[in-house]
């Protein structure tokens, strides 16, 4: 690899300032699955590495009455074996069980997968299910942001200039809720999603109805999505195929999805409908209990 | 030229201080600098797993680490593996099942294996094949490795815990 510096501070603000004052292009680092790799390639240029893993901040993970906070650092396997997490956020565990395989689970965060701003991405259309508000900070301050307006086109994102992800937070449960994240890859595993769709829903004390829901879909345009309308459609309906067909079809209403080696446009646009349908069952599942 | 930093690591049970450009991977730093040999080389970006060393107790692409971010950790490498008169039950299985052809991806295999049995000591062939996705073989097709790692299983499970952990 081409020649860079190392720093791996320990507060927040050393690490901003590193960041901004640095001559040359600095370059924060989590897992580093996608940076190391991106570096090693020429893809990206790095004059300084700093490494975020020692900031105790973007190391939490914590599921209370307040929510979820998701420190941008903490890797995959620490997210998807959390009990909070399984029980009240499953679609994020589903996303970071399938990330690459153990090795990569091992190191990649979701932090960072948000922050590489890949179409395909698995986390994101899970962060967008469950409302993540991602706080941000750089050189002049603190900010948050809606999960959904972070990413900006292919690996493009909002963040300025000496700006990271510190953590995710995610609002506290409704009863009766429950959530799902599920791709289709022509493999069973470390494979790059051909179609990604998120999904949590809120059903009614009866459970046969929906008071609302978010689904997030990836892969099918130039960055992951709130799928506003077939969102919006379930809510106030009845839990049953018809209405959650409808859903599927106004998924596949708003997409724009490319044809590449993964899969043709047609197929993209035919399976978003497909995995809209089971996932949002599959969240419904899950509300029920 | 970034200035070499000292990192120390425990490496196979033994305390070792190194020498480290913040540009050098860990890999090359296990292989280069430590002449621990055993992990590979293959794609060199975080797909074929042949790299596979545990750090802290966890199986990680060692070509997508820097070694400076080892300061402080544990690593276990296939080196330390085997108890001082004999092989890890991983290894004989993977000899007795013919889990093997060229062995490039043989120590990161059993690494990873390693690391996945200490986590699930009785797996379903299923979570077997999930569990090793992250490593590729080219030569024998996978069944063998899986059935290897199924026999593995069930002689750890026959060997007390003392005997599993004892190193040189």
């Amino acid at each position: 690899m081409r020649d860079f510096d190392y720093e791996a501070p320990t507060s927040l603000a050393d690490a901003v300032g590193l960041l901004t004052k640095s001559n040359g292009t600095a370059r924060p680092l989590a897992g580093g699955t996608d940076l190391i790799d991106h570096v090693r390639t020429g893809r990206v240029s790095a004059d300084l590495i700093v490494d975020l893993k020692k900031i105790p901040e973007l190391m939490v993970l914590e599921v209370n009455d307040e929510g979820l906070r998701l420190g941008a650092a903490v890797p995959c396997y620490q997210i998807y074996e959390h009990p909070g997490i399984l029980e009240h956020y499953s679609a994020i565990s589903d996303s970071s069980n399938i990330i690459g395989g153990m090795q990569i689970q091992n190191r990649a965060s979701v932090g960072g997968n948000l922050a590489n701003a890949g179409a395909a991405a698995d986390s994101t259309p899970a962060l967008i299910a469950l409302s993540a508000t991602v706080v941000i900070t750089g050189p002049s301050g603190t900010r948050e942001i809606p999960v959904d307006e972070f990413c900006t086109g292919p690996g493009q994102n909002v963040l300025e200039s000496g700006e990271i992800i510190v953590e995710l937070r995610f609002p506290p449960r409704p009863a009766h809720s429950g959530s799902h994240y599920r791709r289709f890859i022509p493999r069973n595993e470390m494979d790059i999603a051909v179609v990604g769709v998120g999904a949590s829903v809120v059903l009614d004390e009866s459970g046969e109805n929906f008071v609302s829901a978010r689904i997030g879909l990836g892969a099918v345009a130039a960055k992951p999505f709130y799928a506003q309308e077939a969102s919006e459609i379930l809510a106030g309906q009845p839990v049953n195929d018809e209405t959650i067909q409808k859903a599927g079809a106004a998924a596949r209403a708003v997409i724009h999805p490319i044809t590449d080696m993964r899969g043709t446009e047609e197929f993209r646009n035919h399976v978003t409908g497909v995995l809209t349908e089971r996932v949002v069952k599959k969240a419904v599942e899950r509300a029920r209990g | 030229m970034a200035k070499k930093r000292i990192v120390t690591a425990t490496i196979n049970g033994r305390e070792e201080e190194f020498l480290c450009q913040p540009r050098q991977t860990l890999l090359e730093i296990l292989r280069d600098t430590l002449s621990l040999t055993g992990a590979k080389e293959g794609c060199s970006n975080g797909n074929c797993g042949a790299c596979t060393v545990l750090v802290d107790g966890r199986a990680v692409n060692t070509c997508m680490v820097l070694g400076v971010e080892a300061d402080g950790t544990d690593i276990e490498t296939i080196e330390g593996l085997a108890p001082g008169d004999g092989l890890d039950p991983i290894q004989e299985a993977f000899l007795g099942n013919a889990a093997l052809q060229c062995g490039i991806c043989t120590p990161g295999y059993i690494m990873a294996a390693k690391a996945f049995l200490d986590e699930n000591p009785n797996p379903t062939e299923e979570e077997i094949r999930f569990a090793m996705a992250g490593n590729l073989c080219r030569c024998t097709g996978y069944d063998k490795i899986v059935r290897a790692i199924q026999e593995a299983a069930e002689k750890r499970a026959g060997q007390p815990a003392s005997c599993q952990k004892e190193t040189v």
